[in-house]
């Protein structure tokens, strides 16, 4: 088989799609960077080297060739998106769990790139926010509300040394999705919670900002076409319907809908995660259909669940549901009356 | 349909025509100006042609001359045979030296019938009658152009005269199809510069024969030249508009510029014509007014000669002449070269053999080179990015069509509609995986090409199995039917003779003697019937598929008749 056409679009292939991704997250690291310490950085790379790792030994032990699979750039896409997901100044150990279940178990397990069905990075962290719920929640307090953030070899010591001569505690504070969710609880009024520094001007000092960088690095990536509106759109959207809605019935239970827009994941999911393409349904139609679910299953999971943040769970439910959509929602054929439902043999 | 009529009755203007744009689509490389400069250059003559027998898509023609037969250019060599199918001539004067298979430019790589030819150098002609077309009866001006071997140039040669046809007066808009979407192709940009006054006079015949109102001549507007030529040479006619559409490819299939021109969409499964509309190759029109105007047959094309060769540029060549010659004329293939490609790159397919000659459908002879055409790199796992289905011009889902053809799970490629897919190879181009998506919708297609025409044999065997079950057991009863009468009639005839010998003892001797032969040939009938019975059928030491052929066969029988027991019994 080697039939027309005999032309190739130039400078088009799976690893620059990735590369551009990774790029689009540039500016929200460095954010990330001015409010909470380079701490990322180590996280990240600690990430990619456990990735690439997985990847090598399981693409050596399923026979698969190393070359094309280790520069495809799938594999450094997921451990950014987990190391961005993931709390900066947790122990080695659990980056090591959350990437050889994402690397692991969600791709490998399934087939290997473009055969999961669930994002791998999110498998990651749901796997590690059921097993160790407490250092998924230990965070570094942002620049501003902490006095000092930690520097790059404190940051490398609370890693690998763990509770060794630094305590992270110095460093941690709880989110504002944490606090929110205790203090909603304890039945204080919203406008009082609300009102503490932590909680900046939308969703968190620092987050906030970094949220903003999210926003416009995935502005970026629907510019280049890598990504199209559809899933970002739908999800804040649904986000911002929901949030609006329960904040409108009750203001003093439910926070309003631009502190959930800039706070936890949103902004990462909106762009980088509920995008994947290979997990996302993959129609216009289903593409609004399953971002807007997972928007609405997020402020639902924050406001009535049991964790603070319900990105991951969101997102893993709808790529259950993503063949189902998919085959309901198939577009119009040209010269065709009706687009729906296909696939029945 | 209505709009279009108030449209022009409005006197619609260029400024006023509504813009339709199909979904998808890509701007590859036209690489148009490498020949678009060269004015068209007529081939000398040659020593040798081979004319395939089999230049348009239906029946091939049927041979009318043999080896030793002296021709003449223009002397028809090839008859049409059945509907779908135009004449063969021959393109100069000589000496048939063979019938025979020979390469010829296809994407099998078969060989298939060929006329060689011989020039004996004269290139004498027959006599050319033109055709008073005005006058003629629509049917026999059908069947003159047949026989002058017309077929639509733009590639899918279609016989032209079957197209001519009216229909019973449904088209409305006749479109010229002068896009020349495909990268490096210019044969119809030069022939519509140097050669727009000749084209509208085949366009005039066009549209007198299919009683269309109106003319919309579609081209892409990276050939200002073009456009501005067929412009001033429509000029003052009302019903003739010259539309620049965009270069976005592939405007130029047929059902993408119906849709860009009048924005009516070819129904699936149908056919242009059945919303009006009835679309030519605007070389078909050339061709066409020699046809009528000079009573010439298809004896010639412009072929573009381009890509890794010394003088890129269009080459009017008899059809028949071989591709090497083609390619000498174009200066020959440049040191590097890494084979040929026949039509466009994003349609056309490889040629292995120089040999093989130019016929009605070749439009392109493009000479590769790695660095104009660079290798396909090897294909990664599809990643649903969906830029196949934003490039798709039909608005299919390629990457799930591949999903399932991958999987030989035809039936769900047919039902995301695999065959509304033009393979016009606009997903293959974008995807970043690099999957060869076409190579894949190409083998789905053919292999349920095949299923169907199996299922169709095996139909056949069934009913012809069933028919002669159904005829041994009509003429089992009909035997019995005729047995139990002879019986019968013997009895009768017994009891008369037994009556009559009462009377007359003398004549009882025949009756009985007769009676006896009757008995004997029923038992003679018994025996032969259990000896068919037994008969061993052909099943012993049998190939285990057969085996298992007949085993399938038989449960499916005792099925069958288990099924019509319930049915009897309900």
């Amino acid at each position: 088989m080697n039939g027309s056409p005999y032309l190739l679009r130039g400078n088009n292939s799976v690893t620059l799609v990735m590369l551009k991704v990774l790029a689009a997250l540039i500016p929200g690291i460095i954010a990330h960077v001015w409010f909470f310490g380079p701490g990322i950085v180590v996280s990240l790379l600690l990430c990619t080297a456990f990735a690439i790792g997985f990847e090598t030994l399981f693409l050596l032990m399923r026979g698969m060739p190393l070359k094309p699979f280790l520069t495809d750039g799938s594999v450094v896409v997921t451990a950014c998106l987990l190391a961005l997901a993931m709390p900066t100044l947790a122990p080695w150990w659990l980056y090591l769990t959350g990437i050889f279940f994402a690397v692991v178990v969600a791709k490998h397990f399934y087939g290997g790139l473009g055969q999961n069905l669930f994002n791998p990075a999110m498998v990651g962290y749901a796997a590690l926010i059921v097993s160790f719920p407490v250092y998924m929640t230990q965070w570094v307090a942002p620049l501003g509300i902490a006095q000092v953030t930690p520097d790059l070899w404190e940051a490398f010591d609370l890693v690998f040394a763990g509770a060794g001569a630094i305590s992270p505690d110095a460093y941690t504070s709880a989110t504002p999705l944490d606090v929110w969710k205790t203090q909603a609880r304890q039945g204080i009024d919203a406008a009082n919670i609300l009102a503490q520094p932590i909680f900046g001007w939308a969703g968190g000092h620092g987050r906030e900002i970094v949220a903003l960088m999210y926003l416009a690095g995935g502005l970026l990536l629907v510019a280049n076409r890598v990504a199209t509106w559809h899933v970002p759109v739908a999800f804040l959207l649904a986000m911002a319907l929901t949030a609006g809605s329960l904040h409108l019935l009750d203001p003093a239970h439910h926070a309003p809908p631009l502190f959930h827009l800039f706070s936890g994941g949103a902004m990462l999911c909106a762009f980088f995660i509920a995008t994947d393409p290979v997990t996302a349904a993959s129609t216009p139609l289903g593409k609004l259909i399953y971002a807007g679910l997972a928007g609405f299953l997020v402020i639902i999971i924050r406001a009535f669940g049991g964790y603070p943040d319900g990105i991951a769970f969101a997102v893993l439910l709808m790529n259950v549901a993503v063949p189902f959509i998919d085959a309901y929602t198939q577009p119009r054929v040209f010269g065709h009356k009706h687009g729906g439902k296909r696939g029945q043999a | 349909m209505t709009v279009q009529k108030s449209r022009l009755e409005a006197g619609a203007t260029r400024a006023t025509r509504k813009r339709h744009t199909f979904n998808g689509g890509i701007h590859p490389d036209g690489h148009k100006d490498v020949s678009n400069a060269a004015p068209i250059v007529t081939l000398p003559l040659l020593s040798r042609y081979v004319v395939p027998l089999r230049q348009h898509i239906g029946t091939a023609t049927r041979v009318l001359v043999q080896a030793g037969d002296t021709v003449l250019r223009g002397q028809m060599i090839g008859a049409a045979e059945g509907y779908v199918s135009t004449a063969v001539h021959a393109p100069t004067s000589g000496r048939v030296v063979a019938v025979e298979p020979h390469e010829v430019p296809h994407p099998s790589g078969l060989a298939d019938l060929c006329v060689v030819i011989e020039s004996d150098g004269l290139d004498q002609a027959v006599e050319f009658q033109p055709l008073d077309w005005r006058n003629l009866d629509p049917s026999a001006l059908r069947n003159r152009i047949r026989d002058l071997g017309l077929a639509g140039l733009g590639g899918a040669v279609f016989p032209s005269f079957i197209k001519l046809n009216p229909e019973g007066g449904g088209i409305d808009t006749l479109i010229l199809n002068g896009a020349e979407c495909e990268p490096w192709i210019t044969c119809d940009d030069r022939l519509m510069r140097e050669r727009a006054a000749e084209i509208l006079q085949g366009v005039a015949v066009m549209r007198h024969m299919l009683g269309a109102r109106e003319v919309l001549i579609g081209i892409e507007d990276d050939k200002p030249e073009a456009i501005a030529a067929m412009r001033t040479a429509a000029g003052a006619d009302t019903g003739v508009e010259v539309v620049a559409v965009p270069t976005l490819y592939p405007s130029g299939g047929g059902k993408q510029l119906t849709y860009l021109l009048t924005g009516r969409e070819t129904p699936t499964g149908g056919r242009s014509t059945d919303v009006g509309v009835q679309v030519f190759n605007i070389g078909t029109a050339h061709a066409l007014y020699r046809a009528v105007a000079l009573g010439e047959p298809m004896l010639s094309r412009v072929v573009t000669v381009t890509g890794h060769v010394a003088t890129p540029g269009n080459y009017e060549a008899r059809l028949g002449t071989p591709v090497a010659d083609l390619l000498q004329a174009a200066g020959g293939a440049l040191p590097g070269s890494t084979g040929k490609l026949v039509g466009g790159p994003m349609m056309g397919f490889e040629l292995e053999d120089n040999a093989a000659p130019l016929t009605k459908a070749v439009n392109c002879i493009i000479v590769k080179h790695p660095d104009l055409f660079p290798a396909r790199p090897a294909a990664l796992p599809c990643i649903r990015c969906g830029a196949c289905a934003r490039a798709c011009p039909a608005d299919l889902q390629p990457f799930e069509m591949y999903w399932f053809a991958r999987a030989k799970d035809f039936g769900k490629a047919q039902s995301y509609d695999l065959f509304d897919c033009i393979e016009c190879g606009c997903c293959s181009f974008v995807c970043p995986s690099h999957i060869p998506l076409v190579d894949y919708f190409r083998f789905a297609k053919s292999e349920i090409w095949e299923r169907e025409r199996h299922k169709h044999d095996a139909d056949q065997a069934r009913t012809r199995h069933e028919f002669k079950e159904f005829r041994l057991e009509r003429e089992k009863l009909e035997k019995a039917e005729k047995l139990a009468a002879k019986v019968a009639e013997n009895k009768a005839r017994d009891a008369a003779a037994a009556a009559t010998a009462a009377a007359n003892p003398d004549a009882a001797a025949d009756p009985e003697a007769e009676r006896k032969k009757a008995i004997l040939q029923a038992a003679l009938d018994r025996a032969k019937k259990a000896k068919e019975a037994v008969t061993p059928q052909n099943t012993e030491s049998l190939p285990p598929a057969v085996e298992k052929q007949i085993a399938e066969i038989e449960a499916r029988r005792a099925q069958a008749d288990t099924a019509v027991e319930k049915e009897a019994g309900q």
